[in-house]
């Protein structure tokens, strides 16, 4: 009888965490979308952004938002799956060399990203003089995702099964020719997942971009130019929320954000999918 | 005539002393069947052989192996050592990859391109893992979609394919039912006709029906070794009696 009601007692606890969470994501979902669907046409997504007049859109901030997600991910991704590689194929396990990288990417993730941020600023914007651009924000979120690279890299690497490497070994074939064949193949989904998450990180983040890649919100010309992503632009939109028309670009740009994300998780998902159909 | 001479080996994982002053002489183009109750060094003693030990941390090993009187531990050459000493493994590991690329992987790896040569040398090394008929209107399907005792024959036609002198199998039909092991052993008699076997296993029937020699080990030790007749008929050692008469292990 007390089994009957602790089991009772822990299946509503349970069914509350979980109703509670998804009834707080829909809620949120609701009320973005609710006040900001409406404001989101065509018009909006393809207009350039002014401040007067009634027809301001996001487009260069469209853009900027993905120049900056390519090119942060091209720097991060290469070096990530390096390191990642040189860790679980090549290097000793418990090696000096191994402890320290591993230090250093869990430093670097627990580091709040206005570190980041103040960082790019000082270094790739003034020191290197690369100036407020994509350039310096994308090298400031390529260090910023490169932990979360790293390590996810690092898990599928490891799940792939150690009899793959014996019997590539076995066979005499030599190390290169085993990761290009069989290792990264096998862990791809974890890479694919590796990079979409840092996709959502580089989309979601807003003060190591504004400090290192600056506002301008015109469309940038090329790496040097300094943009505005998305979250930048909603940030900024609510620092002056003074009338309905503000109101409605922020929901608006809110909205966009949430597909764009809800769109990416719904890749990682098909992509995964695809891989694992493909590796058998 | 030796395909290997294992002299005075010892082996350390660690700690733990895995092999201990062993002497063993692998006679070519026979099979040689090592035997011993688990944990007794067989595998360890096999791996050494191709040197898939080198692929585990803290291995130390002393002594001389030597292939066709040429210590391989000396020769740095690994990816050369285990093109000539092909191994097959307790579990089929097959690639995540179409039969065919599976057993055209090793030529591959050597940089081997030529369609022709690839082709014929999948089709050859199926027919001798006896393979061939059961698969070659698949070629192109998932390795994974084969029967157990199937893979286990791919893993084999995968070895020949790189043509090697030497086939090592560990245990390689244990987690096989009993019509898939009599396959493998039938092949096993064609195959011993071309290569130098030697096969680890549990099943002191199998060593008999298949083996020239045994070698029986215990606890990291050679106990003794020659004519599988002898070590299973006459055993010289308290232990072998025991262990070919199932007292223990
Ligand atoms: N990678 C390893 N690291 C440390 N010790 C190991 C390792 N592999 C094997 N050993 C130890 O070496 C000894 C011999 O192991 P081995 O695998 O060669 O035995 P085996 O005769 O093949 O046994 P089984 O019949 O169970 O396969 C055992 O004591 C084992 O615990
Ligand atoms: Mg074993």
């Amino acid at each position: 009888m007390r089994r009957r009601i602790e089991d009772n007692v822990a299946l509503s606890l349970i069914w509350g965490g979980a109703g509670m969470t998804i009834l707080f994501l829909a809620w949120m979902l609701w009320h973005i979308l609710s006040n900001g669907l409406s404001h989101v046409s065509w018009e909006f997504v393809s207009s350039a952004y002014t401040t007067i007049g009634e027809t301001s859109g996001i487009f260069s901030m469209i853009v900027s938002t993905i120049y900056m997600v390519v090119l942060s991910i091209s720097i991060a991704a290469p070096i990530g799956i390096m390191t990642a590689l040189y860790l679980t194929e090549y290097a000793k396990p418990g090696s000096q060399l191994v402890k320290i990288i591993r230090f250093c990417t869990e430093s670097l993730a627990g580091i709040p990203s206005i570190i980041y941020g103040l960082f790019g600023m000082t270094f790739f914007v003034v020191t290197l003089g690369l100036g407020f651009s994509i350039l310096s924000g994308a090298l400031t979120l390529a260090i910023l995702i490169l932990p979360v690279i790293i390590r996810t890299t690092e898990e599928a690497l490891i799940a792939v099964p150690q009899s793959y490497r014996e019997a590539s070994y076995g066979l005499g074939s030599s190390r290169i020719y085993t990761i290009w064949r069989v290792i990264l193949p096998s862990a791809m989904p974890g890479i694919v997942t590796a990079v979409i998450l840092s996709t959502g990180r580089i989309i979601g983040e807003s003060a190591p971009v504004f400090l290192t890649a600056g506002m301008v919100t015109r469309i940038p010309e090329s790496v040097l130019d300094s943009g505005r992503t998305l979250t930048v632009h909603l940030y900024k939109l609510t620092q002056e929320l003074f009338t309905v028309n503000e109101w409605n670009q922020a929901y608006a740009t809110a909205t966009v954000l949430i597909i764009l994300v809800l769109a990416i998780n719904l890749l990682t998902k098909l992509i995964a999918s695809r891989f694992n159909k493909a590796a058998y | 005539m030796n395909k290997f001479d294992v002299k005075e080996l010892d082996l350390h994982y660690g700690d733990t002393h895995a092999l201990k002053g062993i002497n063993l002489p692998i006679p070519e183009k026979k099979v040689t069947a090592l035997i011993g109750p688990s944990g007794c060094g067989k595998s360890t003693l096999l791996r050494t052989l191709n040197r898939m030990n080198d692929l585990i941390e803290n291995v130390t090993i002393k002594g001389d192996v030597k292939l066709e009187g040429k210590d391989i531990y000396q020769d740095r050459n690994v990816a050369a050592l285990r093109m000539k000493v092909g191994m097959v493994f307790q579990k089929a590991n097959p690639f995540p990859m179409s039969i065919y690329e599976n057993v055209a992987y090793g030529l591959k790896a050597q940089g081997i391109r030529n369609k022709k040569v690839l082709d014929e040398t999948v089709e050859t090394a199926l027919r001798s893992a006896a393979l061939w008929d059961e698969v070659s209107d698949r070629l192109n399907s998932p390795a994974f979609g084969l029967s157990g005792g199937q893979q286990q024959r791919l893993c084999i036609a995968r070895t020949i394919a790189i043509q090697p002198d030497v086939i090592l199998m560990d245990e390689p039909t244990s987690a096989l039912d009993p019509i898939a092991t009599h396959k493998i052993e039938e092949l096993m008699d064609e195959l011993r006709k071309k290569f130098t076997i030697v096969i680890v296993t549990h099943s002191m029937a199998q060593a008999k029906r298949i083996s020239d020699k045994t070698a029986f080990f215990w606890m990291g030790e050679l106990v003794e070794h020659g004519d599988t007749e002898q070590v299973f008929t006459a055993p010289v050692d308290e232990r072998t009696r025991g262990y070919v008469n199932g007292d223990f292990g």
